[in-house]
């Protein structure tokens, strides 16, 4: 049971904190590469487009 | 001719109004009995107005578009957004009534049903789920629709979804009133409330992301993201926490297939994401979509909002387990609880500063429309309760501050702060919208409502803050001797100056909803019809 226990905090303290690493890199990148600036302005834009 | 859609629907009523029949017919339980009437006739009706519809129209197709606009369908959101105002204020009158109940507690009037245990479920259901559901079903319909430029799909899933999510109201209101509940907080309707919400909720995803999927628009607005993350979270959420087995088809009981700390574990990760989800993710599209479009800026940074809900959706979901510090959870859960509650401030931050700062440059117009002045004071009352939060759960302050009345002002500072403020913002600008108005009846009315409200906000979390806060240092006063200095009824005597203020508080908010009423009746029946180009932008504030 104990042994148990610590096997899957290890696994959860380590690759937990890999995984929300991770995946906070990849938001982060998307959010602010360059290349996506112009589509997040135009994306902005959205709510005052009207028709 | 008559639809697969109108058809399967009428199909699945007619099924439906029988079974509830054969439940009522051969039930022993008198609630049930008048529960399964409930639903057999509005089923039965639903079926009515399916083929007088049918009847009425010839069983024309609506258009999509009409010249090359799409044509939106606003009638769902008409019925949302009144339905919203109806509960709003019924459920705010209940508040207000079992806040004076415990200033005088003749007030239960020693009757079943008027019985604080009864009416503060149905309080704590009408101004979340009735009110703010209804809110956010409305708001979601409206935004998702305008930012997609496209019309929902369906002729009848739209009103079955609106109509349907209210009728779980009523089962679950008038359930509580009689005494049918499974005691869990934020999840008292019983098994059968639970599975009707269940397929309203699944209908509800498919009609989303129906839109979604017609969209015209090739990017997804930000605010539809939080839409999307409040309705998947919640079906999820709902489901867990409600697994349960009904004793028999013909009672209203059920036993819950979690038991023991097991039980706590689901029920708290399911209550503070239905904070984390319902009250947080679904109003903040509301902020990214009303904000923007009263201030007449874009957002100040849509890559932080990006940021922002993924880092809030990762990181919310976690958080639970700090309602369980000092119980027969193991220690380690409750840490991980408090851990991501602290992380959360974070993203709850960053969406507060993304809120605020898109009124940079715009900020004279918090002087002139108390419309966007609500809805900033909201988003401010969101970055405070969210400061808040995070530090009573952490187990030095939580173990002052649980089952105190701290934690009622804390919620009721995010309550009617943010929750109830960015509502009222935004029904203020959708009514003229969806009535094709200019603009509303009055804006020194709206002003009348944002004071009155406010004071009565800030005596109720004052008043909350000193008696929550005396009374767990009243709890934890041993004398020399090591005995405990107060009995329980010596802290109960000494809040109640205190409840009274309180009381006082909530009568003021509940006032500044009926001036609200008032102004939105008065818009709708004799405000200034708009001019047939239906472009609502900027046409709000240029009243008076």
């Amino acid at each position: 049971m104990n042994e148990t226990y610590t096997a899957v905090a290890g696994f959860a303290q380590t690759w937990g904190l890999l995984y929300f690493m991770a995946l906070f890199a990849i938001v982060l990148a998307y959010a602010l590469w360059p290349r996506n600036g112009k589509k997040f302005d135009e994306a902005a834009q959205i709510p005052f487009r009207e028709d | 001719m008559l639809s697969l859609e109108e058809g399967g629907f009428a199909l699945f009523l007619v099924l439906l109004a029988f079974a509830c029949l054969i439940v009522a017919g051969k039930t022993f339980d008198q609630v049930m009995a008048f529960h399964a009437s409930v639903g057999a006739l509005i089923a039965a009706g639903g079926v009515f107005y399916i083929f007088k519809n049918y009847f009425d129209d010839g069983g024309v197709q609506i258009p999509q578009e009409i010249d090359g606009k799409p044509n939106y369908n606003l009638g769902p959101i008409k019925f949302g957004a009144v339905a919203a105002m109806f509960w709003g204020i019924a459920g705010f009158t209940v508040g207000l009534i079992i806040a004076l109940q415990l200033a005088y507690p003749a007030l239960n009037f020693d009757l079943p049903w008027t019985n604080f245990g009864r009416l503060r479920p149905l309080h704590t259901s009408a101004v979340i789920f009735a009110f703010g559901g209804n809110v956010l079903l409305a708001t979601s319909m409206y935004v998702v629709q305008r930012t997609s430029r496209a019309r929902m799909p369906g002729k009848i899933l739209p009103w079955f979804v609106i109509v349907g999510y209210n009728v779980f109201i009523l089962i679950a209101g008038t359930g509580y009133l009689l005494g049918v509940t499974q005691s869990k907080e934020y999840a008292e309707p019983e098994w059968y409330a639970d599975l009707w919400l269940t397929i309203v909720w699944v209908a509800y995803l498919l009609l989303f992301l129906g839109t979604i999927w017609k969209r015209k628009e090739p990017h997804i607005y930000v605010a539809n993201w939080f839409y999307l993350a409040f309705i998947v979270t919640i079906a999820m959420l709902h489901i867990t926490n409600n697994l349960a087995v009904p004793v028999s088809i013909y009672s209203t009981q059920s036993v819950i297939v979690w038991s023991g700390v097991q039980d706590a574990m689901v029920q708290w990760w399911y209550g503070h994401n239905a904070v984390g989800f319902f009250l947080t993710a679904g109003f903040l599209a509301i902020m990214y979509y009303f904000v923007p479009k009263r201030a007449e800026r874009p957002v100040y940074s849509y890559r932080l909002s990006i940021v922002h809900f993924w880092a809030l959706i990762f990181i919310y979901i976690w958080a639970g387990p700090h309602h369980l510090h000092y119980t027969a959870l193991p220690q380690w859960a409750s840490t991980l609880g408090a851990t991501f509650s602290i992380i959360l401030w974070m993203p709850s931050w960053g969406g507060m500063i993304n809120g605020l700062m898109t009124l940079s440059g715009a900020w004279d117009k918090l002087r002139t429309d108390p419309v966007l002045r609500m809805m900033v004071v909201s988003v401010a009352f969101y970055g405070m309760s969210t400061f808040e939060g995070p530090l009573m759960s952490l187990r030095a302050v939580n173990s002052l501050s649980h089952y105190t009345d701290w934690t009622i002002g804390h919620v009721h500072s995010g309550a009617l702060g943010w929750v109830g403020y960015i509502s009222f913002g935004a029904l203020y600008c959708l009514v003229p919208w969806l009535w094709n108005k200019k603009s509303l009846y009055s804006l020194k009315l709206v002003d009348w409502h944002f004071w009155v409200s406010t004071i009565g906000i800030v005596l109720y979390i004052t008043a909350m803050w000193v008696s929550g806060i005396m009374q767990g240092l009243m709890w934890r006063a041993y004398d020399s001797l090591g005995f405990l200095e107060y009995s329980f009824i010596e802290t109960v005597e000494a809040m109640h100056p205190f409840y009274v203020v309180r009381a006082l508080g909530g009568a003021l908010f509940v006032i500044g909803a009926l001036i609200m009423a008032y102004n939105l009746w008065m818009t709708v029946r004799y405000g200034e019809a708009e001019e047939a180009e239906a472009a609502p932008t900027g046409s709000l504030a240029a009243a008076e």
